[in-house]
């Protein structure tokens, strides 16, 4: 079952970060290799020849692609180890939309945020902070979205909180005033080591930005 | 499982049909309710609050919503005829295929509609790419999901739409020539009852027709 574990990936990816979350919440033991998405690996290229994206989890030989696809892999193959997905099939069902809702959303409103400026900024900022709402709602007064431990939800959303700085500095606002419940399950998601390891310094993530920003010209 | 379970559901959407197709499949009895997405029923937009979408299936008064999630539920709940195979590794494999239909293969045929001149040709240069990896899937299978049908079939009936919609429009995107596997794979099913309930109804091919060609988005908006 253990076998040989590698994750190619890229380390600003909050995609990335679900699998590496997931990984570290079981106690798996793998191999890290960093990708230059600019060079990319012929292993990359062949054990993801369908869309040649990182993160790709290769388990034996085996690629499997698409962050949500690895973290549910993931806990299928170690489902004894601290299991990140619920087994009532209705609680199940609801996570995989929240899962879905976050993934349509979250990180393409963010990279609005970032990228443009304007009406086109300030509406990407309206409705991210729209959807964190929602998000709360759903968390309600959960301490995780996985309810006493660390979910599949929760896996998916916390990586996107390295960006938010990011977001913040160059959307000139505060997700905590606008989303202070949002924040505080970040912090005790943050106390958890498997996050806390998973997740780059925010301050990185920000510098990444201002690079891409300069290389695509954007304002 | 002695239930209820209430279908919302729109005639032209391909996310709503393969929904029913699962219910069909597996012979869930259901109650259907027609959604005009211009003027949407109070219980739809309560059901699905988030999104105001279709397809939504309700089951014993709880709502799921999205067409994946609700075939993932649905094969968790009722488990006779089993959609998802039981080995992990094929699990992903189907996700990861089903996944790319939605992601990329209906978004490209949606724009279809939408381009002219060289945008279109390219277009149709994207869309033959898609298919290549689908036809890439079907090497050595009868189905997607091998010997009998799978989720990932259930999620590829847009092949079959694909299919219909050029022998009206006599617009060719899905060539016998280039995709040979695809081609025995609709013939497959099309002699599937079950399936031939989940299609478009003949005489409202052309209404429909119109329909994807004015809207960008998929049909369940």
């Amino acid at each position: 079952m253990a076998g040989e574990l590698v994750l190619l990936d890229f380390w600003p990816s909050p995609f990335g970060m679900r699998s590496r979350i997931a990984l570290a919440e079981k106690g798996i033991p793998y191999e890290y290799r960093e990708e230059d998405l600019r060079n990319k690996s012929d292993l990359l290229l062949q054990m993801n020849p369908v869309h040649k994206k990182i993160p790709v989890l290769i388990h034996n030989g085996k690629p499997v692609c698409e962050s949500v696809i690895q973290v549910q892999y993931i806990d299928e193959v170690w489902h004894d180890k601290a299991p990140l997905i619920p087994s009532d099939p209705y609680q199940r069902a609801v996570a995989r939309f929240w899962v879905d809702f976050i993934d349509k959303k979250i990180y393409e409103l963010g990279s609005k945020i970032w990228k443009t400026k304007g009406e086109e900024q300030a509406n990407a900022k309206k409705e991210f902070i729209e959807c964190l709402k929602l998000l709360e709602g759903e968390l309600g007064d959960k301490t995780y979205f996985g309810g006493e431990s660390l979910g599949y939800v929760d896996v998916a959303l916390v990586p996107f909180y390295s960006w938010f700085y990011a977001y913040e500095k160059c959307g000139d606002f505060s997700i905590e005033a606008e989303c202070p419940k949002m924040i505080a399950w970040v912090k005790r998601c943050m106390q958890k080591e498997s996050v806390a390891k998973s997740l780059p310094d925010q301050e990185k993530v920000y510098e990444f930005i201002l690079h891409l920003k300069k290389v695509f010209g954007i304002e | 499982m002695g239930e209820e379970v209430t279908f919302h559901g729109m005639w032209a959407s391909p996310f709503s049909r393969r929904v029913e197709l699962a219910l069909k499949l597996k012979a869930i009895p259901y109650q259907y309710i027609e959604e005009d997405l211009s003027n949407k029923t109070p219980s739809l937009l309560r059901y699905n609050p988030v999104h105001k979408k279709v397809p939504v299936l309700v089951h014993n008064d709880k709502p799921v919503a999205e067409s994946m999630v609700i075939i993932e539920y649905m094969d968790e709940t009722w488990e006779n005829n089993p959609f998802l195979p039981r080995d992990p590794y094929e699990r992903a494999m189907a996700r990861f295929y089903a996944k790319f239909i939605d992601d990329k293969l209906l978004p490209t045929l949606a724009k279809l509609g939408q381009t002219a001149g060289k945008e279109k040709e390219e277009t149709i240069e994207e869309i033959h790419e898609q298919l290549k990896v689908l036809e890439d899937e079907l090497k050595g299978k009868q189905f997607f999901g091998g010997q009998r049908i799978g989720f990932l079939d259930v999620v590829a009936m847009i092949l079959v739409w694909l299919h219909l919609a050029g022998s009206i429009t006599g617009q060719k995107v899905l060539s016998t020539e280039k995709f040979p596997l695809i081609y025995e794979w609709i013939e497959r099913v099309m002699k599937m009852e079950v399936v031939n309930e989940c299609l478009i109804p003949e005489k409202k091919r052309q209404d429909w027709i119109q329909l994807a060609q004015k809207a960008p988005k998929s049909a369940s908006n």
